[in-house]
């Protein structure tokens, strides 16, 4: 049996700022996880890839990131993109505290 | 300290006008990012986490004020309000914008710094012994190699496309502060029969693959230097391994060649360079040593320092920890740790740049080292003043007693910024930091090094740690992986891994276990961690971390 598709948000690091920026499903990037496209079709989600992996003129570094269908939208299954949507454990610096 | 010559500043403001019209077209698109990549590398400019990272070069380790005020005045401007001293003497801003970058590289050229060859496959910032000119224990100042070593080494043509990074420390004493043996190229300078050379190690450093350092060359006289490394740095470009990145430092080149191979091909590059080099870079290295003269040491009686010694108490605990020998009498050589308990180590506020830089300017000869342990030292100040500096250093939060000590640790950024790393280290040195100061233990516990990787790539140097902690990722989940035994002096060793790992929670009970341990172990006060582990290995502190069992299994 084939093993079933976690699903995924297209994410990068925008080219001018170097934050975090998620794709939505309007394929504008967002730098608000909530606002991801969950991709839970794994053919989709590589064509996607391959199309936003063209955007070198906006950001840097596109991959996909595995995630889990929540209340508000798309969260984080592992701790490395649980840091990328929050910030440093050091200092209220990063997203927690665009958005705070 | 060296100055710049007008070649210097025309280099600087060229190599900072094409980097800027190089950015431009990265944010255009006109470049993409696997061409603008390896530019970017060239200057300094890592993509982190959440942000870009600009690393900037600290030359061995030496700062005036007036550089000093510009990282702070930097930090305040194009990012958060604070820079992140490193283990190999360079700063790190975490937070610029990708567009500012060039404006904060111009910013860094009006005080003599810059940020090339701090990443990438070229020969990196050469450190030195953050005590150089000012030790009581040195042979001489290795400054003015180091920078002769820069000058060579900068844009050198052979050398911009290397089969990976490579790393150069010198030190001028017998005992390394400078981690000589865990670098590609270590360098001691020594003298045999009255003639001034060093003694070249090849091939240490930690990684994926860490080794202690060899001996190349026993003793290579100092006009001999440059060609010496020119064909050491030839060999490893023809024979280092580009098809694997884990394979490609020279220290894998030396243990799958042998050092006796490396030997003979060395010297027998060496054989042909030898003549090409006609002494123009022992003019030079003249005329460089000029700049590193030793500051006019005024002779005055320590009184102010004898009284404050006898009277304060806070005083006492601090200039017995953070003082060390000077050469010149009535002279100490202090220690600022930028590691208050609970701080992220190797951080320094703008604000706290700015006090460190104008006591150096009142008080010591206008000089500032950074160490490869994240602290800041001044290496020259008169003893009578040290009771006006520490109560300046309190009122900004500088005058944490801890250098050498168990809150003296050095930790990567790992995961809270790091792009490649496999879990966080700082919130672990915080919390370690936290608890043996609240524990009041630090002072009984002596002199201990943790260091902290947040992976394999290991440059928190966990491996030469008394103690080394590892973060890894065990199925998604932070483990801590511990090694003992580690050493980064003269006497160099690899620590031993104790067994399986500790979850973030687990990690700082773990030590302090394993420090419980040890103060019911050593056999005195004076025998520290390091040698009660020696004396009696792993078993005892195997048993403190993981019960009597793993006892009978390794029996
Ligand atoms: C976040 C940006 C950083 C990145 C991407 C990075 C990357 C790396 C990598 C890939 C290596 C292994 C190289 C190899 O084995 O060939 C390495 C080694 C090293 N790094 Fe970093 N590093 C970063 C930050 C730092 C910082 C902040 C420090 C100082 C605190 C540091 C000090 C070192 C040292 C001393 C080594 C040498 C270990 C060895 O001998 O292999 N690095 N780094
Ligand atoms: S050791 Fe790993 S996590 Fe730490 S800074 Fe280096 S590459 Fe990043």
């Amino acid at each position: 049996m084939p093993k079933a598709f976690t699903p995924k948000v297209i994410t990068a690091n925008h080219l001018a700022e170097g934050d975090v920026v998620y794709l939505t499903s309007g394929d504008e990037w967002t730098r608000d996880l909530s606002q991801a496209d969950l991709l839970t079709d794994e053919a989709i989600a590589e064509a996607r890839l391959v199309e936003a992996s063209t955007q070198h003129h906006l950001v840097v570094g596109v991959y996909l990131a595995d995630m889990k269908a929540g209340e508000n939208g798309p969260e984080p299954v592992h701790f490395r993109e649980e840091f990328r949507r929050r910030g440093p454990s050091n200092y209220f610096h990063g997203k927690q505290a665009a958005t705070a | 300290m060296y100055k710049y010559n007008d070649f210097d500043t025309a280099f600087i403001t060229e190599r900072n006008r094409q980097f800027r019209a190089q950015v431009e077209r990265r944010l255009s698109g006109a470049l993409t990012e696997d061409e603008f990549k390896p530019l970017r590398l060239m200057n300094g400019v890592y993509l982190q986490l959440h942000a870009y990272m600009l690393r900037v070069a600290i030359p061995y380790g030496t700062l005036n004020s007036h550089q000093m005020h510009k990282l702070a005045d930097i930090a305040d401007r194009w990012d958060q309000g604070y820079g992140h001293f490193t283990t190999r003497q360079n700063i790190q801003f975490n937070w610029p914008k990708l567009g500012d970058i060039p404006d904060i590289l111009d910013a860094l050229a009006e005080v003599e710094m810059h940020a090339i060859q701090t990443s990438g496959n070229t020969i990196r910032n050469v450190t030195a012994d953050h005590f150089a000119g000012a030790a009581a224990d040195e042979i001489a100042d290795p400054r003015p190699v180091a920078e002769l070593i820069r000058q060579w080494s900068t844009d050198h043509p052979e050398f911009q496309f290397l089969p990976r990074k490579f790393k150069i420390a010198v030190t001028g004493s017998p005992n390394d502060r400078a981690v000589t043996k865990a670098h590609d190229i270590g360098l001691r300078m020594i003298e045999r029969d009255g003639e001034a050379g060093f003694e070249v190690i090849v091939g240490g450093g930690l990684g994926r693959t860490p080794m202690v350092g060899k001996v190349l060359r026993d003793f290579l006289p100092q006009a001999d230097l440059l060609p010496y490394l020119e064909a050491t740095v030839s060999v490893w470009n023809i024979l280092g391994r580009r098809d694997n990145k884990y394979k490609s430092r020279i220290k894998i080149t030396v243990h799958e060649n042998g050092i006796e191979e490396i030997q003979r091909l060395t010297e027998a590059r060496f054989a042909e360079i030898r003549p090409l080099f006609s002494g123009v870079d022992q003019e030079m290295l003249a005329e460089i040593k000029g700049h590193f003269a030793a500051p006019s040491f005024a002779t005055r009686d320590t009184d102010a320092f004898d009284r404050a010694y006898d009277t304060d108490p806070v005083f006492r605990s601090w200039a017995d920890t953070n003082l060390s020998e000077h050469r010149a009498e009535g002279y100490a050589i202090a220690q600022i740790s930028v590691k208050a308990h609970g701080q992220t180590p190797g951080d320094a506020s703008s604000e706290q740049m700015r006090v460190m830089a104008d006591i150096a300017r009142e008080f010591g000869h206008d000089e500032l080292r950074i160490s490869h342990e994240q602290n800041v030292v001044l290496p020259h100040v008169h003893k009578s003043d040290l009771p006006d500096i520490h109560a300046r250093l309190k009122t900004h939060g500088l005058a944490t007693a801890n250098i050498g000590k168990i809150s003296d640790i050095i930790a990567c950024p790992g995961m809270d910024y790091c792009a490649l790393a496999t879990a966080r280290s700082i919130p672990i040195a915080q919390e370690i930091a936290t608890r043996f100061d609240d524990l009041k233990l630090e002072h009984e516990i002596g002199d201990l090094k943790i260091k902290i990787s947040g992976c394999i790539n290991a440059c928190g140097h966990h491996h030469v740690g008394h103690i080394g902690i590892l973060g890894l990722d065990r199925a998604g989940v932070e483990t801590y992986q511990i090694t003992l035994g580690g050493d980064h002096t003269e006497t160099a060793a690899i620590g031993t891994r104790t067994g399986p790992g500790f979850g973030e929670h687990e990690i700082v009970p773990a030590i302090e276990r394993l420090v419980e341990a040890y103060l019911k172990l050593r056999d005195s006060k004076e025998e520290t961690f390091l040698q009660t582990y020696t004396r009696l290995g792993m078993a005892p502190f195997k048993v403190a971390l993981y019960g009597e069992d793993t006892r009978i299994k390794a029996a």
